[in-house]
């Protein structure tokens, strides 16, 4: 896996996910496939040649030059606002990638996976959900996604489908939950993980995604209860 | 030629000579690890130099409290595109460490607690260059960031300031440590752009 240069990439459609939130898929011919859970870097430039990076998880998977990202829109940033609020059908941007070989799922690999989510850290577990439900395997997939409420959660009704295709989904809503929700509203707890995810005897690979605070929050906890910290792989995006 | 996104720009940020390219300025102080964060309490963190004839000199933490301490200004660079300028950093630097080190080999791989290593060569590690650091911004260092000692190397890429640092074996050859293995590159400098594979 060598990262080539620089591909052009075309919008090749723009949905909004959240009110904040965009799903973007781009058209890059010559994208090599990647791995469910890898990330990419994305460049702007402006007519003036000005140039600006960051990098994105990738949201799709597998074989084929569609990719598809989820930008949300970061207060204050220079990059997100122009993606989720600028960028139309058509326009152009630049990809390298695909990047990172140790925060994928492999298909392979038959241990229990648990995906862990807070916020747009859903983006490469999905992708792994996704690759879970396309392979032909039935390794047991459960994931806790928590958002401040259903209107801020990516992928709200795929998320539903993945449901019915036989992947666990338990939802944690910080804020506000949806009408004739059953359970507490607030933060995951000690309690609320350890009721969501497999147990440290089940021999999982976890992997959790998320702001920081929430990150460092999960991984702790699951540390504390047991878990082999080998088996917990994490992303974390945001400031300390 | 690289291609032109359209109605971008308006909102760019100044650009620096002091910012490497591909990289943006940030005030946060953002959190990358590849797992949980372990918590070593400085009452059993010990720190080992190991050389190619498996001689191990240790310092405890009282013992490393006891070398000279160096004030470090720099900034830092992190492959996922953030820079942070101006931080402030105590610690002991590798020059002070390798003192009494008698090694031939020119490749170190750096060791943390929770598994996690570096490749770096020695080059990079000596001469001014890097520090065992256990202050930031006038606190101890947080264990999220490394706590309670981290390597600091500011002039490379900083996934090469290993966090939770807990050794340093030398290496004949530049072996490849943790995120190397994993897709980054052997050398890690931001100026050049030494990202990837």
């Amino acid at each position: 896996m060598i990262v080539g240069s620089w591909l052009p990439a075309r919008v090749a459609r723009v949905i909004p996910a959240t009110p904040t939130a965009r799903v973007l898929e781009l058209d890059v011919p010559g994208w090599p496939g990647n791995l469910p859970g890898q990330h990419l870097d994305l460049r702007l430039t402006a007519e003036d040649g000005y140039q600006a990076e960051r990098s994105y998880s990738v949201a799709s998977s597998g074989p084929g030059t569609s990719v598809e990202l989820a930008v949300d829109r970061v207060p204050d940033g220079e990059v997100s606002p122009y993606l989720t609020e600028v960028i139309e059908v058509g326009d152009s941007v630049e990809v390298k990638g695909p990047l990172g070989a140790y925060f994928v799922w492999r298909e392979d690999d038959p241990s229990p996976v648990q995906l862990i989510a807070g916020g747009s850290g859903i983006v490469p577990l999905l992708a792994m959900a996704r690759a879970r439900v396309r392979a032909d395997v039935t390794t047991p997939f459960r994931l806790l996604y928590s958002v401040r409420s259903r209107a801020d959660a990516l992928y709200s009704a795929e998320l539903d489908r993945l449901a019915e295709g036989g992947i666990d989904v338990t939802w944690a809503y910080t804020r506000q939950a949806p009408d004739g929700w059953a359970g507490t509203v607030g933060r995951v707890s000690p309690a609320s993980i350890a009721d969501a995810v497999w147990r440290p005897t089940d021999g999982s690979m976890t992997f959790v995604c998320g702001p920081t605070s929430f990150v460092e929050a999960v991984a702790d906890t699951l540390v504390s209860a047991g878990h082999d910290p080998l088996r917990v792989r994490t992303e974390r995006f945001g400031g300390a | 030629m690289a291609e032109i996104s359209r109605g971008f720009g308006r909102r760019r940020r100044e650009t620096d000579p002091n910012l490497p390219p591909g990289q943006y300025l940030t005030e946060d102080f953002p959190v990358l690890s590849a797992g949980p964060t372990p918590r070593i309490d400085t009452a059993d963190w010990v720190f080992r130099i190991r050389t190619e004839k498996d001689l191990l000199t240790s310092w405890t933490w009282a013992q490393l409290m006891d070398l000279p301490i160096e004030d470090v200004n720099t900034d830092i660079h992190c492959v996922t595109r953030w820079s942070k300028f101006g931080t402030s950093w105590r610690g002991v630097s590798l020059d002070t460490l390798f003192a009494g080190i008698d090694t031939d080999y020119a490749y170190a791989m750096a060791h943390s607690y929770g598994g996690y290593t570096t490749n770096v060569p020695m080059a990079d590690l000596l001469g001014g260059k890097a520090w065992v650091a256990f202050e930031f911004d006038g606190k101890p260092l947080a264990p999220e960031h490394g706590g309670p000692a981290r390597l600091l190397v500011p002039h490379l890429y900083f996934w090469k300031s290993a966090k939770w640092v807990n050794g340093i074996s030398m290496q004949r050859h530049d072996e490849p440590g943790f995120w190397e293995q994993n897709g980054y590159n052997l050398h890690g400098d931001p100026w050049t752009e030494e990202r990837y594979w």
